[in-house]
């Protein structure tokens, strides 16, 4: 029997290598993406363009300024001479902060009154924008206590300490290439299973399949082995350049991530079997796909927090193994989790998996029939 | 156009539409999903965070320790919860039942009572980098407020003598779901745009239908309208419900005019329609039409769009890189229209960047279709 499966097995890998183009659009663009995604998915910013308007030019302002010019973080597009040029700049989006220095300015600091300090942010992306204020806020206080400092204040009783552990530098781009491990594994998992079976219905091979000897079960293992194999290589090679290329810490076990691997994609191919027994043509495969995938990478919590969901939206996830799996590539890459404390992801996937193995085996049985 | 060519084109059109009406995927492509998608991401898509939880720990009770954790306790940003140790505090950051954790250490009230000055212990979880950014800079409000109050209790000046005045230009309520839902609709028409165009022509190529259309009298430029007219409306019909549910159900503002929305849409399906065409003339089958109808518009218009990442903090190649994803100059319309009004200085720029776009695809498409039947 397993002679048989492994004759199918091959036979599909076959299907899919032998082509050139096929064989291509699997390797090459999951390293295009992961190259391109690697460097630009980061909530980091950087260059932010700004316009400062200082309407009280003096000793402090001009410090003040010098400490948004001095940040990485800032890009002085114009130093604005009246208020009207404020509002075509921010519509335009040539600038994404306006600061403006009020007259008053120099005045209140000298009387103790507050003074002001006007920040516009453009809130058409209101995640900068929160990102922006955080910003300029911690600029604004380093300001104030060395001017409290160095105008006799007393100093303030007490100062935050702020560390953040596993991600010293707060660098997103850890963040998120382990998740690319995930995004990219499940797409290339599922296409190739999902579409394979489409394809032997949509030409009539699947039904020569059903009369040779092959139990269903064989012609079921058959049909997911070839992308548990691939979804693993795929992963192992985007794994290899996160941790190589981008230099992202791989501080936990080999085994805790591929024991967890190995049963994402598991369930993932059981989900893609199940597509593909449920669909007659190859489009109607794709959209099986797109319903299943695009719900789930967008509540696994690879760009958005699930904590911030609605909670019946938080319960949906549950049955999303992808959910479990970015718990898993992010707690291994940088917290250094080994498989013990990973148990609560792992058991989840295992039913999932098996849940959709069987679910697939008698969605076949019930369409052959 | 002479009439045999209309009436070719009009037989050809049938075709679609009863194909279209006979395999109902298409109809779900272009209407339950976006539907579905939007619902989903709608209500699931948020960078707000609120009632953020943290642990608190006050190694020494104080008086001065309890006025700090009193503006934690009142802040609508935390919905602190007190430990004994750090240890423990620690250990249920791990767990991620806190998000951040405050430590007061034990000789907290004394170091800052007398006048000097005493640390104030902050550690978040940097695995998610955005909300560890967010809760510091939640973290660091509620500490200013509280170094003011102090102050004003003890009569001296502020150490903190800026006011800062934060205006939050079209979106003063910092919704995130009023920055994402625009952006949404462009992921979605890109999906219905690309992918139903790249894998239906695929689906032609791979049976043979595309050599046999092709060796009647019809001429390319009918096949390719023929293939055009039907997913142009299916698009469009998707993009006229996705922004009803995003106006009604979701009730982000549209400050722009339904105008300037459906010239800048029907750019963008043209373009998308567009790269569909190419794809699938040179993928010619189905399985590598919509891997690479994925890889080359899906992702690129989730990640490269600036829909969720902000195109300006790119590295400077990045930044060339999404000028060839047509989403991106859809995003930016999408985003002015919604929620600025009709910003000419925007909206004519990328407008015209998808015209581009459009000629060129459909351009090429149509080049490479002829090359490849000789």
């Amino acid at each position: 029997m397993w002679r048989s499966v492994l004759a199918l097995v091959v036979k599909e890998l076959l299907a899919v290598l032998r082509d050139p183009k096929s064989r291509s659009v699997l390797i090459l663009p999951p390293l295009i993406q992961l190259m391109v995604f690697g460097y630009a998915a980061t909530y980091d910013l950087d260059h932010v363009p700004t316009a400062i308007y200082d309407e009280d030019p003096s000793e402090a302002s001009r410090d003040l300024v010098a400490r948004f010019l001095g940040s990485p973080t800032f890009r002085l597009v114009a130093m604005l001479k009246s208020s009207e040029q404020i509002d075509e700049l921010i519509d335009a989006r040539k600038v994404a902060l306006v600061l403006t220095i009020d007259r008053r300015f120099t005045r209140d600091l000298l009387t103790g009154e507050p003074a002001p300090v006007q920040v516009i942010v453009d809130g058409r992306n209101s995640n900068t924008a929160l990102l922006i204020e955080g910003y300029v806020n911690s600029i604004v206080t380093d300001f104030s206590l060395a001017w409290s400092a160095a105008h006799g204040g007393a100093p303030p009783p007490a100062l935050l300490d702020v560390r953040a552990r596993y991600n010293p530098t707060l660098s997103s781009r850890w963040f998120f290439l382990p998740s690319i491990v995930a995004l990219l594994t499940q797409i290339v998992t599922l296409l190739v299973v999902s579409l394979s079976v489409a394809r032997e219905r949509e030409t009539g091979t699947f039904d020569q399949l059903l009369v040779t000897p092959l139990r269903q079960i064989d012609i079921l293992l058959g049909k997911g082995l070839p992308g548990v194999l691939i979804g693993m290589i795929e992963a192992s090679v985007i794994v290899a350049a996160a941790t190589w290329w981008f230099e992202v810490p791989l501080r936990g076990g080999l085994f805790a991530l591929y024991f967890g691997l190995l049963l994402f994609v598991v369930a993932v191919t059981g989900i893609g079997l199940m597509i593909s027994s449920l669909a007659a043509t190859q489009q109607q495969a794709l959209l099986g796909v797109f319903l299943f995938m695009v719900p789930s990478i967008i509540l696994s919590g690879f760009a958005t927090p699930i904590a911030n969901m609605p909670v019946w939206e938080q319960h949906l996830t549950l049955i999303n193994p992808m959910r479990y799996f970015l718990v898993i590539v992010r707690a291994v890459f940088l917290e250094g989790a080994g498989a013990s404390s990973l148990v609560q992801q792992y058991w989840p996937m295992a039913v999932i998996g098996a849940v959709s193995q069987a679910a697939a085996a008698w969605l076949f049985r019930s369409r052959v029939t | 156009m002479s009439g045999g060519s209309l009436g070719r084109l009009r037989g050809l059109l049938r075709k679609e539409f009863v194909q279209i009406w006979r395999d109902p995927s298409s109809i779900a492509i272009a209407f339950l999903l976006p539907a579905v998608l939007l619902l989903l991401f709608g209500y699931g898509v948020s960078l707000d965070a609120a009632n953020v939880p943290v642990a608190l720990v006050t190694q020494q009770p104080s008086a001065l320790a309890e006025s700090f954790a009193a503006a934690f306790d009142q802040s609508a940003y935390f919905q602190s919860r007190r430990y004994l140790n750090v240890q423990e505090a620690e250990r249920a950051l791990d767990a991620r039942e806190v998000q951040g954790v405050v430590w007061l250490p034990s000789d907290f009230a004394r170091r800052a009572g007398s006048g000097g000055q005493s640390p104030i212990g902050v550690i978040v979880n940097g695995v998610d980098t955005n909300n560890a950014r967010i809760v510091e800079g939640y973290v660091q409000q509620v500490w200013a407020g509280w170094l003011a109050a102090e102050a004003r209790k003890a009569g001296r000046p502020s150490p903190m003598p800026i006011a800062v005045e934060p205006q939050m230009r079209f979106n003063p309520a910092v919704s995130s779901r009023d920055f994402l839902v625009p952006g949404l609709i462009a992921l979605i028409m890109t999906l219905t745009g690309a992918l139903l165009t790249a894998l239906v022509i695929a689906r032609e190529w791979e049976r043979g239908t595309m050599e046999a259309l092709m060796v009647t009298r019809v001429t390319i430029r009918e096949i390719m309208l023929s293939k055009l007219i039907p997913y142009f409306a299916l698009g469009m019909g998707g993009m006229a419900a996705t922004v009803a549910i995003a106006m009604f159900l979701f009730e982000v503002p549209l400050r722009g005019s339904l105008l300037t929305l459906t010239a800048a849409s029907a750019l963008f399906m043209l373009a998308a329609l567009g790269m569909g065409l190419l794809i699938s003339t040179f993928a010619r089958n189905q399985f590598v039409a919509s891997q690479v109808a994925i890889m080359a518009t899906f992702l690129p218009a989730l990640i490269l769009s600036g829909f969720l990442f902000d195109i300006n903090s790119m590295p400077r190649v990045v930044q060339i890189i999404t000028n060839i994803v047509a989403a991106r100059f859809f995003v930016a319309i999408l985003q002015s229209t919604f929620l600025a009004g009709d910003v000419w200085s925007v909206i004519l720029p990328n407008a015209l960047a998808l015209a581009i776009m459009a000629t060129i695809f459909l351009g090429a498409a149509r080049l490479l279709a002829r090359k490849r039947l000789d």
